[in-house]
């Protein structure tokens, strides 16, 4: 047996080399591998880059934040209570723009959650492979439309349409409803791209399941695969959620540039980020109270979508139907 | 294409194909099946890997609709009528026509749920307790199961999750059930169970499975019908009889070849 090991020939540097032992014991030693260990150094650091940037973002918000709220006169309680918000007054309530930021949230998700869910329902359920192959990237497309584009179209398109509708007394010309709407076309393509990623998953074998009881298409998708992809649609539905919260340009432009607490949809209302939006732009000297403010209301908006995701990963965890 | 000897007795066939042809596209899977299914009998299709088994099986209840590029000659006659027929429902077809599926695929909902839903979505008003209690006794699970019936199906086992999709499939109250190669995930003693349930069930329904299994063929049906493919890939229909006159006497040296482990 010894003679057969020394005499296996086997690829060595040199070539096709028979092996003596002590080559193979060289071989067999354990030994650094340079190279993958810096790999996977830089793999590390790219994953642990977003943490650290997460980290970075939460430092500089606490810290202006706690500038903001040293402010005499500035009181945390008043802030996320108060119904009114003038800084040239002294007067810092935040909730006229959180108010704003819900209503026009809501409006988006009365949109994009019934209009892209049923799109996901058709991409994945219904639609040929030819009708998917030129609905799909017509959705990627929308999706790619820059903000400041919807924004003007929710301001020339959407406003004059709910004028006509609705009566040009009525509606005024910066509103909320505008806004939101406009907002909701804009998100409609992430809901629905990622409630059809999640359709998609449920394996075929569970439909064909369903069909061999004889059950139709549409008990099917309704009964069968929308249970089983739920989790995934939730997680569409609150990320959605959260771009709607987070979305500046299109409030900026169309909702309004005064903060007013008012549940009329049809009238101007200024948003959260339609607020930090125009003071970061403004000529406000830095280190003013009014100045402080938009590091709080963005740590307040850091937190809301902070808690609709760990609600979400709740809500998931609760009602998936694991199907595997 | 060996037609059974007892062709007299019309009424006795569940469920009858003629001259099936079978396409995906421009590819002719199985070609010119004639095969007449015996009510309340177990009837096996045996032949090797893609000679087209599965394909006639699903053509009985029109599962290959889903497939956009299936298309179908001749004719599936179940009472009489053609189930290709364009004034025939696929869906009232699947109902009566059930089917079992090779990796067991329980809902991911409760045990109860899985019999329940099917009966549901076909309209039962009845005691839905009685039939799930009914159906799960039918499929010879009911004992193993009645304390937990809320519980989540895919926590049961293998052979237990096939058993369950076969209680599903008798709770909408088919005629005939199809089996696609059931046991084939499932361990030998899995296996058994379901064999044994196949023969008690086949007094009330008629069963055609699907097997790679010869074992399974021989200990299990009644009827064998014996598929290859030509060299053109297309599956052929080469024999069909009762299983053990298929299995001791096959009148085609292609048969032979096959069931005496010859074959290729």
């Amino acid at each position: 047996m010894e003679s057969q090991i020394t005499k296996t020939k086997q690829f060595t540097k040199g070539g096709l080399k028979p092996v003596t032992d002590d080559i193979l014991l060289l071989r067999i030693k354990k030994h650094p591998r340079m190279k993958e260990f810096f790999i996977q150094a830089l793999l590390f650091f790219c994953g642990a880059l977003s943490i650290f940037t997460t980290l970075g973002i939460v430092y500089e918000l606490g810290k202006e934040s706690l500038l903001f709220f040293r402010t005499p006169g500035v009181e945390i309680v008043e802030f996320l209570t108060g119904k009114v918000w003038q800084p040239a007054i002294g007067s810092f309530g935040v909730l006229p723009l959180v108010n704003a930021t819900l209503m026009t949230t809501f409006f988006a998700m009365l949109v994009s959650l019934p209009l892209g869910l049923s799109a996901a329902i058709y991409l994945s359920e219904y639609a040929s492979q030819k009708i998917r192959s030129i609905v799909k990237p017509a959705l990627e497309i929308l999706a790619g439309i820059p903000t400041v584009v919807y924004g003007y179209f929710a301001l020339t398109f959407m406003t004059p349409l709910l004028r006509g509708i609705l009566g040009e007394d009525q509606v005024q010309i910066y509103n909320t409803l505008s806004a939101g709407l406009t907002m909701g076309l804009m998100i409609l393509p992430l809901i629905s791209s990622m409630s059809e990623d999640a359709l998609s998953a449920v394996p075929k074998s569970l439909r064909e399941a369903a069909y061999g009881l004889g059950a139709t298409k549409l008990e099917t998708s309704i009964k069968v695969v929308l249970p089983a992809a739920l989790s995934g649609i939730i997680a569409a539905f609150i990320i959605g959620i959260s771009r709607a919260i987070g979305e500046t340009m299109i409030v900026a432009i169309a909702a309004g540039s005064g903060p007013a607490l008012t549940l009329n949809p049809l009238k101007a209302a200024e948003t959260m980020t339609g607020y930090i939006a125009r003071i970061s732009g403004g000529d406000l000297a830095y280190d003013t109270p009014d100045y402080n403010s938009i590091f709080a209301i963005g740590l307040l908006l850091f937190m809301i979508t902070l808690f609709l995701n760990i609600i979400s990963r709740l809500l998931v965890h609760r009602f998936r139907e694991v199907y595997e | 294409m060996t037609a059974l000897t007892s062709t007299s007795d019309n009424n006795s066939f569940a469920i009858e194909a003629r001259n099936v042809h079978l396409h995906y596209g421009s590819f002719r899977a199985v070609k010119d099946v004639n095969l007449q299914i015996k009510a309340r009998k177990i009837t096996a299709i045996i032949g090797p890997s893609g000679c087209g088994k599965s394909t006639v099986l699903r053509a009985f209840n029109r599962m290959n609709d889903f497939v956009p590029s299936f298309k179908m000659e001749g004719e599936i006659l179940f009472h009489g009528k053609n189930i290709y027929d364009p004034d025939v429902d696929p869906v009232q077809i699947r109902q009566m026509i059930g089917m079992v599926f090779q990796k067991p695929n329980p809902f991911p909902k409760s045990i109860y749920e899985n019999i329940a839903w099917g009966a549901r979505v076909n309209g039962f008003k009845g005691n839905m307790d009685d039939l799930v209690e009914e159906s799960l006794q039918k499929a010879a699970l009911w004992e193993e199961v009645k304390d937990n019936l809320k519980k989540n199906a895919l926590t049961l086992s293998g052979g237990q999750q096939q058993r369950l999709c076969i209680a599903r499939t008798i709770a909408v109250r088919p005629e005939i059930i199809l089996m696609d190669e059931p046991c084939s995930a499932l361990d030998p003693i899995a296996t058994l169970k379901i064999e044994e349930l196949m023969r008690d069930l086949s007094s009330s329904y008629t069963i055609i499975i699907v097997t790679h299994n010869m074992q399974q063929a021989a200990r299990a049906s009644d009827y064998t019908a014996f598929f290859t493919m030509e060299e053109d890939r297309a599956g052929v229909m080469v024999e069909y009889d009762i299983t053990s006159h298929l299995f001791v006497n096959p009148k085609k040296k292609q048969t032979e070849d096959y069931i005496s482990g010859r074959y290729g």
